[in-house]
């Protein structure tokens, strides 16, 4: 099991989803997070400029058995991307064990 | 007089009261919305003790030294509480007045007196101290405000200022007697006070510290321009028909052109559609329009308004350059387009001439002194008592957490910036 987090555009996020879903990943967490990077936006506040280095992105959290990694993967490169600076990154990690709490289940059968 | 027509009078005014009484809830919104979300609590505190204690304070005394009927022309006082006219019967006196009773006119006019600490409120937001800005409302709407309006509505030495064709000071509504006693006291606050922390960098560069609600900010503008419709259409003091429709027509419009021409100054000089700036632009032209609503043509209105609206946004780049912190622009608004609106009854309008001009500026001299130096006594002896300002940490936590104890929205997180 791994568990992909994937930063990516708010402006995406309903592409990315859809995306998901086709490849039957059904299941993830989602929250909107604030960071910085190398993109600048430059604001006017009555009449004195300044530039805010806050990057309002939105954080996913998916856990996938291995043999749906590579497509999630995929999937994730292609619906997430616009080809501009700022499209966000993708980690992965190893996952010891799941469960899922109603059934007892754990392993593969802990998260489809 | 005819009854019905004196009904209609009584009506429009305590309509009219119920408007301005509304402009404190404006003033509350743009004040909250130019601020960052941490002093919000405070701000609604400080709001609701201004109308609530300054409206007690001019039913104790404020009214009767205001009004003082016959007196030397520079300080007289009827006496205390509220001492209603009576007839042979000892029903209500309704000779009083011919548009309104005494009572209509003691609410109207106790609307308007806590309109002067509130433009103070907005000024030295984020940073004051509740006891001190009390103590300073206290002293400010108790004898300031209701002694300065003496001299021009109370009859006072303004009102009889002659000087060659100018037959007495004029000022409709209050761009002096209430927008600029409240302005001069706001200058002089925010120069004893400082600088929010962060206003100004190392070398002394203004810094943008944005409003935490840009919809609330709105809300207050058009509420206040709402207001607008009360506080100048009320200063006719009866609904005499073509004089209350008229100042209606030039206070919307004075409005529209300040809004219009501030956001294309800003425009123009920023390359930015600021949404700010075109909130003040409107409070500058109704600030510019309200001592002459009554003396101007539409055209006349429109000119002002737009005058104001340019004078805004210059106004709010002079006070970052003097290294002043006016998180609202109360002193652009009100100070500023409150003494461009009362000179500009001597230059357009049925009263215009150079002698009116002179007249004008007098008045706004006389007032200007008044205010900033009983403003600098009261905030000075304050400072050097107890101190005006909050501490470095309270500041920087907010005002909400260590003077009340609370959080404006617990449940509702916006970014905190």
């Amino acid at each position: 099991m791994k568990k992909i987090e994937a930063i990516i555009r708010k402006s995406k996020f309903d592409e990315v989803k859809k995306a998901l879903h086709e490849i039957e990943v059904n299941f993830f967490s989602y929250w909107d997070v604030t960071g910085v990077g190398n993109e600048k936006q430059g604001n006017v506040y009555r009449g004195i400029s300044y530039s805010t280095s806050d990057i309002q992105r939105r954080y996913l959290v998916i856990v996938v058995s291995d043999e749906f990694l590579e497509r999630t993967i995929d999937t994730l490169l292609n619906s997430a991307a616009t080809g501009n600076v700022g499209d966000g990154k993708i980690f992965v990690s190893e996952i010891q064990e799941a469960y899922r709490i109603r059934t007892k289940e754990s392993g593969s059968a802990g998260i489809n | 007089m005819d009854a019905g027509l004196f009904t209609a009078n009584n009506l429009w005014m305590m309509v009219c009261t119920a408007l301005v009484f509304f402009m404190h809830l404006g003033f509350s919104f743009l004040e909250i919305g130019l601020t960052r979300q941490k002093n919000t609590v405070n701000i609604l505190f400080k709001n609701v003790f201004i109308i609530t204690v300054g409206l007690l304070l001019y039913y104790i005394g404020g009214f009767n030294l205001m009004y003082p009927g016959e007196f030397n022309g520079l300080i007289g006082f009827a006496g205390f509480g509220l001492p209603a006219p009576v007839d042979a019967e000892g029903a209500l006196d309704l000779t009083y007045n011919e548009g309104y009773t005494y009572w209509t006119d003691f609410l109207f006019q106790g609307m308007f007196a806590a309109t002067a600490a509130t433009i103070v409120s907005g000024a030295v937001a984020e940073r004051i101290k509740l006891g001190g800005f009390m103590i300073f409302t206290l002293i400010y709407v108790g004898f300031v405000y209701p002694i300065v309006g003496s001299w021009q509505w109370g009859g006072g030495f303004l009102s009889s200022l002659s000087y060659g064709e100018a037959e007495g000071f004029y000022d409709f509504a209050g761009s002096t007697l209430v927008h600029s006693v409240g302005g001069w006291a706001a200058l002089i606050a925010i120069y004893l006070l400082g600088a929010r922390i962060g206003k100004f960098d190392k070398e002394g560069k203004p810094r943008a510290i944005p409003g935490h609600n840009l919809p609330l900010a709105a809300a207050g503008v058009l509420i206040l321009w709402l207001g607008w419709f009360g506080f100048n259409g009320g200063s006719v003091l009866s609904a005499d028909p073509a004089s209350t429709s008229l100042v209606l027509v030039t206070t919307c419009l004075a409005a529209a052109a300040g809004g219009v021409a501030s956001f294309l100054t800003s425009l123009f000089m920023y390359k930015n559609y600021d949404l700010t700036m075109f909130l003040n632009g409107i409070l500058g032209g109704l600030v510019g329009i309200t001592a002459g609503a009554d003396q101007m043509s539409p055209n006349e209105a429109v000119l002002i308004g737009l005058i104001a609206g340019v004078i805004i946004v210059l106004a709010v780049a002079l006070i970052d350059k003097l290294k002043l912190d006016d998180p609202v622009g109360a002193v652009a608004v009100h100070l500023i387009c409150g003494i461009w609106g009362t000179l500009a009854v001597g230059i357009f309008g049925a009263l215009a001439s150079f002698d009116q001009f002179l007249v004008q500026l007098a008045g706004v001299g006389a007032a200007g002194v008044f205010c900033s130096v009983t403003a600098f006594i009261i905030l000075f002896t304050i400072k050097k008592i107890s101190g005006l300002r909050v501490s470095e940490k309270e500041e920087l936590e907010g005002l909400d957490l260590h003077e009340h104890g609370m959080d404006a929205y617990p449940d509702f997180r916006m970014n905190q910036h």
